[in-house]
Parts: structure tokens; sequence; C-alpha cells
């Protein structure tokens, strides 16, 4: 069987046209998640991460295009779908959730609305029917008397509670795929315990595939199943998360992994990656992460290639091994 | 919410009697109108009985108290000039103007609304770069000569549009109305025109500043996340975030509106309050005078009121009652 959703060499830029190139925020990204399963798409702020996210679902925002690329999604490449046939995929089959919950939800119209027209942009039902899902909906991500939770706005529900009404619409339609960006950064550490949960039931009854972007390793290896870190608009390495958390190969997956908090020593210095991410129109000539690699030597003024090794793969010439790792 | 409509209540009263004081006193301090109402050959003791006739020989602490008195009773005095009650007259003339401001108000509405949301959704198309240039010109170009251009082109040159007064018109509601008639409908279009100009460019620039402002938005995104149609996500969702500026402007506007007619109505000889005023100030007609700005401070009290409500009904943030 094929991969629900497969992207291939995909390029989206902001800014340049016909012939000019433009920054390009995504950069030769390939990978595909397959039903059921989730993906943690990771790396810093700038990364590319959710550009990627958008460029799936096609709401990029101007000057942002796809460049070149193909996304195949059960088959069909959405880069060419016109703008109505992706209307009726999106939110029908690929949802998404966003990072802040506090502005997801249009402040001026009740939860309930907001539900209720998201059902009936896929579906010709009558008004009741669709108040019934919304309400089941709610239930459904623990929010509690949903019926009259439905009248209210937005405003008057905590963070966390508008975050689930935002899952809620996402699973509205059971969507065959869910890109979720940053859907628990801005909650606090007990909520998004809380919404992981309720995200990982939902997606396991209905068989949701899932892109969760987020630079947080912690929750990546709690969730997902393959790992995808992208730097600077390229991927430098995939694989399924046990094996690149345990044992990464790219310097920069490792200088990730080393800086969470719980790898370190009390007492000690928290460890970070020296440097900045650069900027996408600076890129350094070869290697991108090379200025801040402590690996870096000649050979990496060529940008290498993905390689594939089993069932991983990475794009460095020194790679990290396990023993100089520790 | 009807404790704060009380609340809000109390307030403007509040300002409705602050404002009698500051009205009545300046209106005081400004000339003295025996010199005009009297002719300069009458004699001393004609003076006194005329002085003693409207009052004005009382302290101003007792001319304003009686004033207040006359006030409850919804008596303004008599005007120096016409001799009659002076609210009598403003009410006479409020139809004239009120239909005008609302004409004008509507025509604001209908181009600046539709045009600001095209200029604000396709910023680069030219067609979108030549509104908000018109606009610069509707903002700039003053009231009065754009009054005297159009009578020139619509009326002196093509002849189509009569160029002064209301025309025809028919009793509604006790008042007469010109709307009624298509001949004071012709004779409504220019001014209306006119006034509505200025309005226009205000809402049309306040419009395409507010879609630009809520387009970008996550909510606006997420909406189109759900696969909602276009025509949904900017009807729906940045329309009415758009409509809580555009609503207050609106009912200031509304206000200055009929306030400042002034210019269009001497234009176009349109027998409103503005042209009324006008003269009361030229023969320093006191009850008119305050007459005019009490109905002025009564007006803009009554329409900040609505629009307070009116948001409540737009934007459920400002709700105060919220049950859920």
């Amino acid at each position: 069987m094929t991969a629900l959703l497969q992207v291939r060499n995909l390029v989206t830029e902001f800014g340049g046209a016909k012939g000019r190139s433009g920054i390009r925020a995504v950069n030769d990204v390939s990978f595909s998640v397959e039903r059921g399963r989730v993906l943690g798409l990771v790396g810093e702020s700038g990364s590319g991460k959710s550009v990627t996210g958008f460029s799936i679902i096609r709401l990029l925002e101007r000057p942002g295009r796809i460049a070149s690329g193909e996304i195949l999604f059960d088959g069909v490449d959405l880069s060419r779908n016109s703008e109505e046939e992706m209307r009726r995929l999106r939110g029908k089959r690929i949802a998404m959730v966003f990072q802040d919950p506090t502005v997801t939800l249009n402040p001026v119209l009740s939860v309930g609305t907001q539900m209720i027209e998201a059902v009936l942009a896929h579906e010709s039902v009558s008004k009741d029917i669709a108040r019934q899902r919304a309400r089941d909906a709610l239930g459904l991500v623990g929010i509690p008397s949903p019926e009259e939770r439905l009248a209210a706005y937005p405003h008057q529900f905590s963070g966390g509670m508008r975050q689930r009404v935002a899952i809620a619409i996402a699973f509205l339609h059971k969507p065959d795929l869910i890109i979720a960006d940053e859907p628990t950064t801005a909650l606090d550490v007990t909520i998004q315990s809380q919404i992981i949960a309720e995200f990982q039931k939902l997606t396991e009854e209905t068989k949701t595939a899932v892109i969760w972007i987020t630079h947080d390793l912690a929750i990546v290896s709690r969730l997902a199943d393959d790992i995808a870190v992208m730097y600077a608009g390229r991927l430098v390495e995939t694989g399924p998360v046990s094996e690149v958390l345990n044992d990464p190969r790219h310097p920069y997956t490792a200088g990730l992994i080393a800086s969470v908090p719980s790898q370190n020593q009390r007492g000690e210095r928290l460890r970070q990656i020296d440097g900045m991410t650069p900027a996408l129109n600076r890129l350094p000539q070869g290697c991108s992460f090379r200025r801040r690699c402590e690996r870096a030597d000649d050979g990496c003024l060529v940008i290498p290639e993905l390689a594939p090794s089993g069932d991983r793969s990475f794009r460095c010439i020194h790679p990290v091994t396990k023993v100089s790792a520790s | 919410m009807v404790t704060s409509i009380i609340r809000r209540l109390i307030q403007a009263v509040f300002v409705v009697v602050a404002m009698t004081v500051i009205v009545f006193i300046g209106v005081n301090v400004i000339g003295n109108p025996v010199d005009i109402l009297i002719n300069p050959d009458a004699n001393q003791a004609e003076r006194a009985r005329v002085i003693a006739h409207y009052g004005l020989d009382q302290p101003l602490w007792r001319q304003y108290l009686l004033f207040l008195q006359g006030l409850l009773h919804g008596d303004f005095g008599d005007s120096f000039v016409y001799g009659r009650p002076a609210m009598g007259l403003i009410l006479e003339r409020l139809p004239a103007t009120l239909e005008l401001a609302i004409s004008a108000l509507t025509i604001a509405l209908v181009f600046g609304l539709p045009l600001g949301l095209y200029a604000g959704l396709y910023p680069n198309r030219v067609s979108s770069k030549l509104i908000m240039s018109g606009s610069i010109l509707g903002f700039s170009l003053p009231t009065f000569w754009v009054g005297l251009m159009l009578i020139m082109v619509f009326s002196v040159e093509l002849g189509w549009l009569p160029t002064n007064g209301r025309g025809p018109t028919l009793e509604l509601f006790g008042a007469q109305w010109s709307f009624l008639t298509g001949e004071g409908i012709r004779h409504l279009l220019l001014p209306a025109f006119n006034l509505a100009l200025f309005k226009t460019s205000l809402i049309l620039r306040l419009t395409r500043a507010g879609v630009q402002e809520v387009l970008p938005q996550d909510y606006v995104k997420f909406a189109r996340a759900k696969g909602l149609r276009e025509r949904r996500v900017i009807a729906v969702h940045v329309l009415k975030n758009l409509m809580i500026p555009v609503v207050t402007i609106i009912g200031l506007e509304f206000g200055s509106l009929i306030a400042f007619s002034v210019v269009t109505e001497s234009i176009f000889a349109w027998p409103g309050m503005g042209k009324l005023i006008i003269d009361s100030i030229n023969l320093l007609d006191r009850p008119v005078i305050v007459a005019y700005l009490m109905m002025m401070v009564l007006l803009f009290v009554v329409l900040n009121f609505i629009i307070d409500v009116c948001y409540t009904i737009l934007d459920p943030r400002v709700r105060l009652d919220s049950k859920a």
C-alpha cells in the first residue's frame, strides 16, 4: 500500500517569480506519512516546518508559493489542485490545528456557529443535525456540558479549552490527515499532556495520520512514530522516533537532543547549540549547519545528499556515532 | 445589560446638564442681542421694556434657572427674530436635515463599504490603487468647491438636476419629506452626494484598513482550513470583525453630518437646520442657538448610546452579562 501523503522534493519560496527564485523557506523536502501514523516534524523557529505544513494544505500567505515538487495525497498532487478542489479537501480530509488557540477562533462568532459552519461546509445536512454533530464533537474532546457551551464565545473559554474546540473542529469530518502546528506550545504543561492524550485517543479511533509540527522533542518521543528534523529549510535527518532520538546521526539532531533540559545534569550549564539559525537569504555555502558544527571541515562546503541507511536517512558526511555522542 | 443601560443613562443626564451650563454661559458671553433687536432710534424706556421682556435685566444665574425651568417644560424661549418658539423652528427644519444626512450616510455606506472591501482584498490591483487615490480626492477637496462643481456640471452644463431647494414634499409622520416624490429625489441627489463624498472616503479607507488588519489573522486562516467557501470567510468572518470600528465611525459621523451640514445646505439652499443656525448666529438669536446646541448634545448622546448597544450585538467580548 502506498503512503497516504507523499511529499516529493517540495520547494516553497517567498517572493520571486518567473525565473527569479525567492527566499526558499522549504528546500527540496521529501517525506511520506502512512495512514494512522504520526510524523513529528521538528526544527527551530524559522526552519520551515510550519511553512511545510501550510504548503500541504495550500494556505500559504502571499508572497509564499510552492515553486516545485509534488504533494501526493492519496495519489492526487495537491500542488496542482484548483482552489475549489483544495477547499473541498480542507477540513474534510485534511484538517489543521494551529499553534495559538487564543487567536484561532473568531472572537465575534459563537463556538456553535464556528462548528456548525464547519459541518455545513462539507455536508448538506440540516442545521439541527449539524448542531448535534458539533455538540457530540465537543463532548468527545472532553468539554463539559457541550450543549450550553455551543452558545458561548471563544473568550469565555480558557486556552486549553479553546484548543480542545479547535481539535474538535479538526476531527469533525474524521479527516485522513491532520496537520498539527505546535498545538501545545502555547499551553501550560498539565494541559499539554491532556491535549496530547486527547489527540492520541482520537487519532487511534479514526486512523488519522498526523504531522505534528513542534520543537519539543519530549512530545515527539511520546507521540510520534517517525521523526523528520528540519534545518534552514532542508530535512537533515529522518527515521523512526526511537532510533533517531536514541542514536542521532546528524550533529544538529544530536545538539537538539543534548539541549533538552532533562538530558542535562543538575548544576551544570544547560547545553546549547552555539550560534543562530542562519538567515534564509544568507545561507552559508554547502551544509547550512556548517558554521555551527564542530565536526565541519572543507568537505562540508558541498551540500551532502540525504543519504538513506535502512529506514533512516541523514544529510551529513561526518555523522555522529553512538560512541562520540555520549 | 439593564444596569449598564441605567448607568449609561445617568451619565448621559450629567453630560446634558453640564452642556446646558456651558451652552448658556457661552451664548451669553458673545454680543448683545438688544443692539440688534432694537431699532437704533428707540428711546431709553423702549430699550428697557424690550430688555425686561426678554428677561435680560435679570442676573445671569437667575436667567439660567429660568432657562432650566423652561427646558423642563420643553420651552427654549421664543426666537428673537421670528417671535415663535425656538424649538418649534428647529423641529420644523429637522426633517430636511435628517433626510439629507441619512441619504448622505446611505450613499457613503453603499459606496464606501464595498469599495473599501475590494481595495482591501486585492490591494495590488490597479483598480484598487485607483480607488484609493480617488478617496484621497474625496478627503481633500473642500465640500463647498465640490458642491459648486456639481452644480456647474449636472445643473448648469448638463441640466439634469435642479440646483436648489427640496422640491415637492409629501407628509409622513407629521413631517415633510422630499424622498417620497420623484422630483424631491432629484432635488436631494446633488446635496446628498456632496455631503457624502467625504464620508465615503472615510468609510472606504477605514474598511480597507480593517480588511488588511483582519485578513492575516489566524482565525481567518483557520476558517479557510475548515474548508469554508471564500464568500463565507469574507462575508462572515472578516466582515463581522470589520464592522466594529466602522459602526463607531458611522455613529459619530452621522452626528457630524447633521451638525455640520451647514456648507452643503447653504450651497444648495437646502432649508435645513444648518442654514437656520447660521442665520441665527448672525442675528444673535440666542434661544434658537441654545435650542440648536442642546438638540445636538442630545443627538450625540443618543447616537453614542446606540453605538454602545450595537457594540454589544457585534462584539460578544463587551457583553456585560454573559450567561455562559
